[in-house]
């Protein structure tokens, strides 16, 4: 975690900070800028992510949260007249250096998206195993073994173990979004984002993804957008607060939300605006 | 006092009034009805057209190979001209559907922005292209295309299969197939391109965050979820072909008889409505040769809307499609 006074030299020299690698980092945002066409939607914005925590990035709508979320496994790419500056390291490796593949950092760097999209033309089972047999896995055994295995870990299996073959957007929508991070966890990939997983779902959906989320730091990074505070505070590990493309403000959740140090962060949490 | 819903429906105290909504809708009605009306209308006249050559040559007008409208030989049987008609149909799909997929994916999935309007409007500008003018280029230029290109050198080599044996005309199902095919691309091409920017993002976005490359997004991700639309795009494009007249009758080479049996792949022929248009207007009103022109006429109508009927059947059965969404 940065010190406050790495926070502030990130502030008032923003295009200079030197990029401290921490080798501790599972991933590492250094200086990243994003445009939109002309439009900077993100202004050198450095980031770690601990292995094993959970991270979550808050602020208002419009902020650049999820551009920057998907800045970690390169979907923003898919953007047209997206560009991108600045480094973002898995396990110290830039992966946006030439020689990788965004295909190979996507299935390290798994995703849950806002709105929960199962592929309506695929059953259940073919949801989970979906990625794998992209990687060329056989339906055999083994890989029944494994959808099973995500389906538990998403804590969904119980429910849907009779219905495999039903359609992957026959069930309900907080089951359709616990699927969604089955068919992440099925590549298992080092770290999750998560953009807003509870957006779409009512309060016990919510509470159970947020369950699932604390559970699932055991073996994952994962970093989540939520522009709820609450959820942050009860989830996450650590959290940053960003407002209009550049990160404020990051620390450890509780410090964040009992003491910040930046008055931006306070008038935020407090609901002076958002 | 209210009514109750059923007693509303049954109370006939309401006098009808003609007021500016009812008159609207007996209008809409009439004019929806036409349409059903116009269709009767037809099959009606095809039907009771051809009852005397079904009365004299009975189920040998379908499954016999004869044509001879010479008063005192007259022998007609359609059997040829139904086969090329579903051969040249059949090659017309087999060459366009392919390239129309080509062309709706790289529209949608592939071409930069600034390229995707004007190329989807000259793939369009290919349906304004008059059908005899297809028929002139191709008897013209595109015949000889097919036959140097093709035909010469496949029959050359592989003339000893009978499947590609040739008299090196450039006049056959082949060529009129591949002309087809370039008339169905619009249709097919811009129905897919519409099929496919309908997919939503999110199942791409989805597909791509579990690693997926972008030929296996389109593979199986972007045509999956539009197959059903995709294939009614093919139906229309097959009823187009299957109907096709001028382009066909200017270079399907115009055999008649057993001759026009589609034997090889370069073998001359006709189809149903190539025959009419060569043949109807030489046919004494009245006479049992009129009367088989219109019963080949009332196959062709019969062929499409079993087309059309059948592809409703699979789209509702197969592909089970509730509110055009694919279940």
């Amino acid at each position: 975690m940065m010190t406050t006074q790495e926070q502030n030299i990130s502030k008032t020299i923003p295009n200079q900070y030197p990029p401290i690698i921490d080798a501790a980092a599972k991933m590492q945002a250094i200086n990243v800028d994003v445009w939109f066409g002309q439009k900077q939607v993100l202004k050198s914005v450095n980031l770690t992510v601990k292995p094993n925590t959970v991270t979550a990035i808050i602020g208002p709508s419009g902020c650049g949260k999820s551009t920057f979320l998907r800045c970690f496994n390169r979907m923003h790419e898919l953007v047209p007249n997206a560009k991108m500056a600045g480094q973002i390291l898995l396990d110290g490796e830039n992966i946006y250096s030439r020689q990788i593949d965004p295909v190979q950092i996507r299935r390290r760097v798994g995703m849950v998206f806002q709105k929960p999209n199962p592929f309506p033309t695929m059953s259940i089972y073919d949801n989970v195993a979906a990625g794998l047999k992209l990687t060329g896995v056989k339906k055999d055994k083994n890989l029944d073994e494994i959808v099973r295995h995500s389906l538990e870990r998403a804590t969904l299996w119980e429910e849907v173990k009779e219905d495999l073959k039903k359609p992957g957007t026959s069930i309900s929508g907080g089951q359709q979004q616990r699927l969604c991070i089955a068919r992440a966890i099925a590549l298992q990939p080092e770290v999750i984002l998560m953009d807003e997983p509870c957006s779409a779902l009512d309060p016990i959906a919510t509470a159970k993804i947020e369950k699932l989320v604390t559970e699932l730091k055991q073996d994952y990074a994962v970093v989540i957008v939520t522009h709820n505070m609450q959820q942050a505070s009860r989830v996450s590990d650590y959290t940053a607060f960003m407002y209009l493309g550049e990160l404020i403000e990051v620390g450890e959740t509780r410090q964040i939300f009992e003491n910040p140090k930046n008055k931006l962060t306070e008038k935020y949490i407090t609901g002076e605006f958002g | 006092m209210r009514l109750s819903n059923t007693q509303q429906l049954f109370s006939k105290t309401k006098k009808f009034k003609l007021t500016g909504d009812n008159i609207f809708k007996i209008l809409a009605a009439v004019v929806a009805a036409s349409a059903l009306v116009i269709l009767l209308i037809i099959g009606y006249t095809l039907a009771e057209g051809s009852v005397p050559v079904l009365r004299e040559f009975g189920l040998s007008f379908f499954f016999g190979q004869q044509w001879n409208p010479i008063a005192g030989k007259e022998a007609f049987s359609i059997l040829p001209y139904v086969l090329g008609t579903l051969a040249t149909s059949g090659i017309a799909l087999l060459i366009g559907v392919p390239l129309s997929l080509g062309i709706a994916i790289f529209l949608v999935e592939m071409a930069p922005r600034s390229l995707r309007l004007p190329i989807s409007y000259l793939v369009e500008l290919l349906a304004a292209v008059p059908s005899v003018i297809y028929g002139l280029w191709g008897l013209f230029v595109f015949r000889f295309w097919m036959l140097n290109y093709i035909e010469t050198p496949v029959s050359t080599y592989l003339g000893w299969i009978p499947f590609f044996s040739s008299s090196l005309k450039g006049l056959n199902i082949f060529t009129a197939g591949a002309i087809l095919a370039i008339m169905i691309i619009p249709t097919i091409a811009s129905i897919s391109k519409e099929v496919l920017s309908a997919v939503p993002n999110s199942i791409r976005e989805g597909a791509y965050s579990i690693g997926a490359t972008k030929w296996e997004v389109i593979q199986h991700w972007v045509l999956s979820y539009g197959r059903s639309g995709i294939f009614g795009a093919i139906i229309l494009g097959l009823g187009r072909a299957v109907g096709e007249t001028m382009a066909v009758t200017m270079l399907i080479g115009n055999a008649i008889g057993p001759a026009a049996m589609p034997t090889s792949l370069f073998s001359s022929s006709q189809t149903l409505a190539s025959l009419i248009a060569n043949g109807f207007m030489e046919a004494p009103r009245g006479s049992l040769a009129s009367s088989a022109y219109i019963g080949a006429g009332l196959t062709l109508l019969f062929i499409s809307l079993l087309i059309n009927v059948g592809a409703h059947l699979v789209m509702t059965r197969v592909f089970k499609v509730k509110g055009g969404a694919v279940e």
